[in-house]
């Protein structure tokens, strides 16, 4: 069983959410930051999944530890730019064992995307940037491996606990609509 | 643990390939030892892994960072190739701890050193120091960043 452990927050600001944050689910705010290598990260996913809460997204794609990091971010925010960064996000984290460029291949033509943008989008600076800006921020957030979530100000890293998920369930936050 | 506006004792430890690398030599620049506990261990891993991610934005601001643990050359060696960083990682093996006892960040129930940071100037003066409230706190790379922006707006 993987570490899960929360830790207070005493470093840093919380990070803001953004216009051009990914966003999904309505419910108290969950700000992940993750890698799509990452076995943990992964791990939170599926914990997370199909909680009512509203999940945001960054990126923090550590290189020395996940060599396909950087790579599969790119990927994720080339899906984006044609609509689909959450059915690529899932589709990543939901398998870890075809991270190559052609499962990326693959996994494109499955969610329908133009394959020949797909690949220059994911080389193309505008999407290395808006990778990098995510994982400044959250290196500026005190972000200190992965995953890392912001509830309500504190930072939780590693996969999310039981007691994290209850508080989250229980959050005095209205729940609206869908989950 | 020591305290900003001393001087910064000087040591000379041997990195993971066995260069000595002193203190002394560095003068001039802005040095960040990162005191940790113990090769291979699970958190030391990510402390590195996310500094290195880092290393190159710290050098364009003029920062040598140097990690440092009572583990020999030998295993820093194979620790750093493990973990694909290129932080020099400095071995306080033999006598063991001293540099960490005069930086006053030693533990003397578990043999290590805590998991801390201190800031030296470039004129040899610790300029800021940390040192986490447990082993299992990391402590982020912005407080890094924050103690250099002080530093380096004013």
């Amino acid at each position: 069983m993987p570490t899960s452990s929360s830790t207070p927050w005493t470093s840093a600001k919380p990070p803001e959410p953004g216009p051009d944050d990914h966003q999904r689910g309505e419910g108290p705010l969950v700000v992940e930051y993750a890698d799509f290598e990452c076995h943990h990260c992964a791990l939170a996913h599926l914990r997370l999944r199909g909680l009512a809460v509203t999940r945001l997204f960054r990126h923090f794609p550590v290189n020395s530890k996940h060599p396909r990091a950087r790579a599969l971010a790119h990927a994720a925010e080339a899906a984006g730019l044609q609509g689909r960064f959450w059915e690529m996000h899932d589709s990543l984290f939901e398998d870890q064992a075809h991270l190559d460029d052609p499962h990326l291949w693959e996994r494109a033509g499955t969610l329908s995307l133009d394959i020949d943008r797909f690949e220059a989008d994911r080389r193309s600076e505008e999407v290395a940037e808006r990778v990098e800006r995510d994982f400044r921020s959250g290196i500026r957030a005190g972000v200190t491996s992965t995953p890392a979530l912001f509830v309500e100000g504190r930072m939780y890293s590693g996969v999310p606990s039981e007691q994290l998920l209850s508080v989250l369930l229980s959050s005095p936050r209205p729940l609206t609509g869908k989950s | 643990m020591i305290e900003p506006g001393v001087p910064a004792p000087d040591f000379t430890l041997p990195d993971q390939d066995g260069n000595e690398v002193s203190l002394a030599a560095l003068q001039g620049q802005r040095v960040v030892l990162v005191f940790y506990p113990a090769d291979f261990s699970p958190l030391c891993t990510d402390q590195l892994n996310v500094y290195q991610e880092v290393l190159g934005e710290l050098g364009e601001r003029g920062v040598k960072m140097l990690g440092v643990s009572v583990d020999s050359a030998w295993a820093h060696k194979a620790f750093q190739d493990h973990l694909g960083v290129s932080i020099p990682l400095l071995a306080d093996f033999h006598p063991k701890g001293q540099v960490a006892k005069a930086y006053g960040v030693w533990v003397d129930d578990y043999g290590v050193s805590a998991r801390s940071l201190v800031m030296i100037g470039p004129d040899g003066t610790v300029e800021w120091s940390y040192r986490s409230s447990s082993p299992l706190e990391i402590p982020g790379a912005n407080l890094i960043f924050d103690a250099l922006d002080e530093r380096q707006a004013a």
